[in-house]
């Protein structure tokens, strides 16, 4: 081991500082700052000048501190025990940290990521003597109820297994030996480092081909994302962009789901942390808890490690995704995250683009949104894995002009499009269905098991967007003209238009029953609502008032249909006779 | 021991900064004292540290500093308040000093103004309803412990009233807990300032208040660390004491001015219309401050008013201070005009806690539905209004009509009201319904049907009679 590099400080301003003496140091070493030992990671090189972000607040630097080189990139610790963890932005245990130091951050404390203690029971799923390369899935940890951990080889390690055993073990235990080639030998672990910045490696990347299920409806039926897929969710302050995010946290049919909260609200992490454990997944009847990671660095923690939190996070999930899963990862507000670039790039003086962002802005937020994705895993046994990013993005004065929201437009293909306006009437989820978008529309008819039945359903999507589109430019010529103008059919387009808004995509998130349904129960729920309107025409052709057909009492049944609890879903479909019942005692006015 | 430090080194002064050569071992965040050739001293904070250079900000400003004769003391500490449960009842300056005639505080602790953020894990998720009275907040957009909700005004909007309202009327129902109001008072006029304290005094709240009072003539970068002293103050009430403390902050569009000048002087990289880029992180520090930790009985609940510019909900001060804080109250000019007070724009004002601290047990059952129907309805009424004023009343359809006159009912009656009115939670929400009854039941989608038929005016008259 050559002698760990030390330097010392020679300027401090805010989160950067600038050691000097630190000639051989690399790019984004990981270094510790002064007698407090602050966590930081190199960010320019100029001589023997070394700029420095700092993880943690600055107060009380100064001039001549040491500067202590670590030699190694900023890195998590990947093993059993990340799930139902919350660290912050540079995997630091935050609930092990507050029996640590108190309900308040302390500066300059070090904790493993992941827990030394606690003995996780191990079983191989390799024999000895069985040759291995990275990637490979060599045992399992039953890690909670709902995730069987698989145990995979770290990159770089290559050969024969000498060694394995059953038995119980903590994640810096030898749980084997590889032999190389060459006769070295490498010790096995539970756990493995991985640096952040750059993505896993895989053995191939595929198109994401399957829808992954929200239990939203708006989002589901009409901009859905896949496995593997990438969206984006822009808009002002107050709609709803959290709640989107945490519903999906909630309800998405994933495997694992990696929530980041990156410099947003404590209260919200709190939120989130009361919730899940009492939260039951709707697939698997187990606390939500149990197949999630939170990464919570607050609006009021240091801005340098808010920038690595999204890294730490997408590296978690990746890890999981290596082990053959479907994993989700929230990102909520990727513009704290590019504000917190921006306040690194001031300080170390760079040359603002945009807004005062920094030129790279663009180029970073693209290569974070290319982490995800549909992969074949590398090693054996073969199997998929896929990692979906959801990123929040809060654009100043809800203008998506704004450069983080454009950048991000670039590359996502899901966009849901949040307003204003219908935050206002309380229209939630408020995701705008004229200005939103979805690529992946056409893997939801592959939901359902009857074919013809998600063949329907995309029918059934195509003719109420249709309807919702008729409305807004119906709504025009009633702005001018007032109603009465309207022929029945366009009365009745506007009616069934505002049933699909209010009965359909409207969504009580806080609702026991409404806030998940069911892809099943959302084609049923259209379906009703698209026959009352087809049954309503015919009725109309033959003469019948509009207001006689609004006045059906069914209407009332269509629009409380969201409160059916899922296992009365037959309920649901019910509905059509009442709507046949109730049309057949519709009276033509002068046929009497 | 530190040794306290002094250079007679200034080299240079330029805005609210100034720059010390030759320092040794100045430290990042540190306070400093500045001796004048006339006596009189200033305090300053460290803004960056070069090798032997160092970069101060004079929070008193720069006016009558020289090169020569000033003496600059390292004080080897960032800044700090004295605190003890003598606080309470006591007014300082916006920079932590006594202002009224009492005697100096004797610390039991010194404590660093800039806090550290409190651990996620550690906090406590506020559910605990506040009354304030006013049914506008109480009954479409309740506070509860622990959140931060703002108020967005405007210049000439009462926004003195509803606060000192809600620092009057704000309590936990059923419960008599031991409570605090801080007050920091950051660029605003001593009328302002002096109507807030004569309220306290009437209500004799005034013996469980702490001020920091700021005024508009006093130095305009002491507002920035005004705040800080106010939330430490809070903290320690709070979190040692175990009172609920209420914080107000007025205004903090004066404090972000404040920040805007520092950084302009540091010929830093300006964001949008001026500010800082880290006018964001900056505003987090001082408003995540607010909450209530798990294993501890007090709680911070705090109310930051700012002024909008030209009522723009999108200029960077309101904006980002949305996006910070739980919700918003907004009060619009037109009702003002109309002569609604307290003139809260209920459609664009939020609560995002509130859903956990209503309900059965907290409010009252009906109370989440109650205000989903409300909004909606509300909603409607206005763009009829709007349709009105387009087209006429006449041309309206007698749905349209209806909703109208909803609005303009809700608004007469339900948003208005005496700024000494403290109307209780069970009269708030009895108003919702009354108002609501002009409505078919099938009308009201919003609302669970049962529900409807326990609160609804026209079934319980059925049921007394």
């Amino acid at each position: 081991m050559s002698e760990t590099r030390q330097g010392r400080v020679v300027k401090v301003a805010g989160p950067v500082v600038v050691a000097e003496g630190m000639a051989g140091a690399r790019m984004y070493d990981v270094v510790r700052v002064g007698k407090l030992n602050l966590i930081g990671e190199i960010v320019e090189l100029n001589g023997d000048l070394a700029s420095i972000q700092v993880y943690e607040e600055t107060v009380g630097i100064g001039p001549g501190e040491p500067v202590v080189d670590t030699e190694a990139p900023l890195s998590v610790e990947l093993g059993p025990g990340l799930i139902e963890s919350i660290y912050d932005g540079i995997q630091r245990p935050l609930n092990s940290l507050v029996d640590f130091e108190g309900e308040f951050m302390g500066r300059g404390s070090s904790m493993p990521g992941l827990n030394r203690e606690k003995k996780w029971h191990f079983k191989p799923t390799v024999s000895e003597a069985t040759k291995v390369a990275p990637g490979n899935i060599i045992g399992e940890v039953q890690e909670t109820t709902l995730l069987t951990h698989k145990i995979m080889v770290p990159a770089g390690v290559n050969g024969t297994i000498k060694q394995i055993a059953e038995g119980d073990y903590t994640v810096d235990e030898k749980i084997g030996v590889v032999a190389a080639e060459d006769g070295s030998e490498t010790e096995l672990k539970l756990m493995q480092k991985c640096p952040v910045r750059s993505a896993r490696q895989v053995r191939r990347r595929l198109a994401p081909n399957r829808v992954l299920v929200t239990g939203q409806r708006v989002i589901d039926t009409f901009f859905p994302i896949a496995r593997g897929g990438t969206a984006c969710v822009p808009g002002p302050f107050g709609t709803g962009k959290t709640v989107v995010q945490h519903q999906l946290a909630k309800w998405v049919d994933a495997d694992i789901v990696v929530y980041v909260g990156c410099g947003e609200r404590g209260n919200e992490m709190t939120d989130v942390l009361t919730e899940f454990p009492e939260l039951k997944d709707p697939h698997t009847g187990e606390p939500l808890m149990k197949r999630s990671v939170l990464i919570a660095n607050t609006s009021n923690m240091p801005v340098a490690a808010r920038e690595a939190s999204v890294y730490t996070g997408i590296t978690i999930a990746e890890y999981f995704r290596d082990m053959g899963y479907t994993v989700a990862l929230m990102a909520d507000s990727t513009s704290r995250w590019a504000e917190a670039m921006r306040e690194i790039s001031t300080r170390l003086e760079e040359m603002p683009a945009e807004e005062g962002y920094p030129a790279y802005l663009a180029a970073r937020i693209a290569s974070f949104y290319e982490r995800a994705g549909r992969v074949e895993c590398l090693g054996s046994p073969e199997r998929d894995g896929a990692l979906s990013i959801i990123g929040a993005v809060s654009p100043p004065g809800g203008d998506l002009s704004d450069s983080v929201v454009q950048a991000t437009l670039h590359v996502v293909k899901v966009f849901w499009s949040l307003q204003g306006r219908l935050a206002y009437q309380r229209h939630f989820p408020a995701i705008d269905w004229l200005t939103s978008y979805s690529f992946y529309k056409q893997y939801l008819k592959d939901c359902f098991e009857d074919k013809e039945q998600g063949q329907q359903m995309e029918a059934m999507t195509v003719k109420a967007m249709g309807l919702l589109e008729q409305e807004a430019e119906l709504l025009e010529i009633v702005r001018l003209v007032g109603t009465e103008a309207l022929s029945p059919a366009d009365r009745l387009s506007l009616e069934t238009a505002r049933s699909i808004r209010e009965d359909f995509l409207h969504q009580n998130a806080f609702h026991k029953v409404d806030t998940y349904t069911s892809i099943e129960k959302q084609y049923e729920m259209l379906k009703n609502i698209l026959y009352f309107h087809e049954q309503s025409l015919s009725a109309i052709e033959a003469g019948v008032e509009t207001a006689e057909i609004f006045k059906l009492a069914v209407r009332e049944e269509i629009a409380r249909a969201k409160y059916i609890p899922q296992d009365d879903i037959a309920k649901v479909a019910e509905i059509r006779n009442t709507i046949d019942e109730q049309m057949k005692h519709l009276q033509v006015p002068n046929s009497v | 021991m530190l040794s306290i430090k002094e250079y007679q080194t200034v080299t240079n002064i330029s805005g609210p900064l100034m720059m010390v050569e030759m320092v040794d071992q100045a430290k990042y965040g540190h306070i400093v004292d500045i001796e004048l050739g006339d006596g009189s001293i200033r305090r300053g904070q460290i803004l960056q540290v070069e090798n032997d250079k160092v970069l101060v900000q004079v929070f008193e400003g720069t006016r009558g500093i020289d090169v020569n004769k000033s003496t600059v003391r390292f004080l080897a500490r960032p800044l700090e308040l004295d605190v003890s449960p003598d606080i309470l009842g006591r007014v300082f300056s916006g920079l932590g000093e006594p202002k009224d005639d009492g005697p100096a505080i004797i610390a039991d602790k010194r404590l660093d103004i800039n806090g550290s953020p409190i651990n996620p894990y550690a906090r406590d998720y506020p559910n605990e309803f506040i009354q304030t009275g006013i049914s506008s907040i109480d009954g479409l957009n309740p506070l509860v412990r622990g959140q931060k909700l703002p108020i967005f005004s405007g210049a000439g909007l009462p926004h003195d009233q509803v606060t000192a309202q809600l620092a009057r009327q704000a309590t936990v129902l059923g419960k008599g807990e031991e409570f605090a109001v801080v007050f920091a008072a950051m660029g605003i006029t001593f009328e302002a300032a002096q109507f807030f304290i004569n309220d306290l005094q009437d209500t004799g709240a005034i013996e469980r208040a702490v001020m920091f009072v700021n005024l508009a003539n006093d130095p305009a970068i002491e507002r920035i660390a005004t705040p800080r002293f106010a939330l430490t103050a809070a903290e320690y009430l709070a979190f040692e004491l175990n009172m609920h403390v209420l914080v107000i902050l007025n205004d903090m569009t004066n404090y972000c001015e404040a920040l805007r000048e520092i950084s302009a002087a540091r010929k830093e990289v300006p964001g949008r219309r001026g500010y800082p880029g880290y006018l964001y992180t900056d505003l987090a520090t001082v408003y995540e401050r607010a909450g209530r930790i798990k294993g501890k009985t007090g709680s911070i609940t705090m109310v930051p008013v700012l002024t909008m510019p030209e009522d723009d909900k999108t200029h960077p001060v309101p904006d980002l201070t949305g996006y910070i804080t739980e919700g918003q109250i907004i009060l619009s000019r037109s009702l003002h005009r109309k002569a609604v007070s307290p003139p809260v724009d209920v459609l664009p004002s939020l609560s995002r806690l509130k859903d956990k601290g209503i309900g059965q047990g907290k409010t009252r059952e009906d109370h989440a539905d109650l205000y989903n129907q409300l909004y909606a309805a509300y909603a409607r009424g206005k763009e009829s209004q709007e349709l009105a004023t387009i087209m006429g009343e006449a041309a309206l359809s007698e749905e349209d009509k209806k909703y109208m006159t909803f609005a303009n009912e809700f608004e007469a009656r339900y948003v208005s009201q005496d700024y000494y009115e403290n109307r209780s939670i069970e009269t708030t929400l009895d108003l919702g319904w009354e108002l609501l009854s002009m409505f078919e039941n099938a009308e009201l989608k919003r609302i669970d049907v049962e529900l409807i038929k326990k609160y609804m005016p026209k079934f319980r008259k059925e049921k007394s009679e």
